[in-house]
């Protein structure tokens, strides 16, 4: 049963190929996507931890920066 | 509707829907996948590699679909400078090249045993490989051009300009004689396909699109980032 699953009749090998390339492909660019949001993400927690005070309190009053620290762990807020 | 995506809002919605669209993603997918390689019937004449289609087509439809919105975005990029327009299209690229490249590489395989060959310049390969090259052209523009203004007009000109091998892509199996058949899910006319074979299409098109979605929400809040990043320096 399993066997017939995999074989196909015969087209197995170009079946299983198309499917694996394009997981394999979701799960590269989804890798590759995330990496860069985190990468951009810790630059953001190590710039506003840098901030001096009055800076950091001009940051978290503007509506984009608030929503930026709700999602990091960056501590000025 | 463009509210959505104003930066504070999208940035919300992101990590608020981002694991919530990838469960469903995996579910819809998975499903899909049942359909698709268990489920669903072998053709009467192409067997078992029919299945092959349930990638195939939906990350063509979703590649072509990513260009042309990217097409019309760069239109309103152009003419109402509108930047947060050049920042979706930027963010949409990735995915839409790599379900280009999955529709290739998938029809490659399938032309092996349907047509006892990998390739052929066909009408329908041909006008893809095109798409692919316009989509490289596009994101290759971010990354040479320095100044930030001429890489938002050079590729909303390349992304104008691609937008005339869509139809061709569309119609290029009507109006010239290739390999291609021509296409059995229409809007207009009758849908040829049986609905044993549409519904397996359907799942992967839905798992396909979630996805797409899924990188495209990822990608702009990249963006947006890199925005505030340069904004903290300047505070």
């Amino acid at each position: 049963m399993i066997s017939e699953v995999l074989n196909m009749n015969g087209y197995g090998v170009y079946v299983f190929s198309s499917f694996v390339f394009t997981l394999v492909s979701f799960g590269v660019l989804y890798s590759v996507i995330k990496i860069q949001l985190n990468k951009e993400l810790k630059v953001f927690e190590t710039k506003f931890n840098n901030l001096e005070i009055e800076k950091a309190e001009i940051a978290k009053k503007q509506k984009t920066y608030r929503e930026i620290l709700a999602i990091t762990s960056a501590s000025k807020i | 509707m463009l509210n959505y995506f104003n930066p504070g809002n999208t940035i919300k919605i992101i990590s608020k829907l981002q694991k919530f669209i990838f469960a469903l993603f995996i579910a819809v997918l998975i499903l899909g996948l049942a359909e698709a390689l268990v489920l669903s019937p072998e053709d009467y004449k192409q067997s078992d590699s029919v299945r092959i289609m349930y990638v195939h087509v939906p990350a063509a439809w979703i590649s072509l679909g990513i260009f042309t919105v990217i097409s019309i975005l760069s239109f309103g990029i152009l003419i109402f400078k509108n930047k947060n327009f050049s920042l979706i299209t930027k963010s949409l690229a990735p995915s839409g090249f790599v379900f280009n490249i999955i529709a290739l590489v998938t029809g490659s395989i399938w032309g092996k045993p349907t047509w006892g060959t990998w390739w052929a310049w066909d009408a329908r390969i041909t006008s893809m490989l095109l798409l692919a090259i316009f989509y490289l052209m596009f994101m290759m523009s971010w990354k040479i051009v320095d100044q930030e203004n001429k890489a938002i007009k050079l590729s909303s000109y390349i992304a104008i300009f691609g937008l005339i091998n869509v139809p061709i892509i569309k119609f290029s199996v009507d109006w010239w004689s290739t390999l291609h058949q021509p296409s059995s899910v229409n809007v207009l006319k009758e849908t040829t396909i049986h609905t044993s074979m549409l519904v397996p299409l359907g799942i992967m098109t839905a798992a396909f699109a979630l996805f797409s979605l899924l990188i495209f929400l990822m990608k702009y809040n990249t963006e947006l980032l890199k925005i505030k990043n340069k904004g903290l320096d300047r505070l």
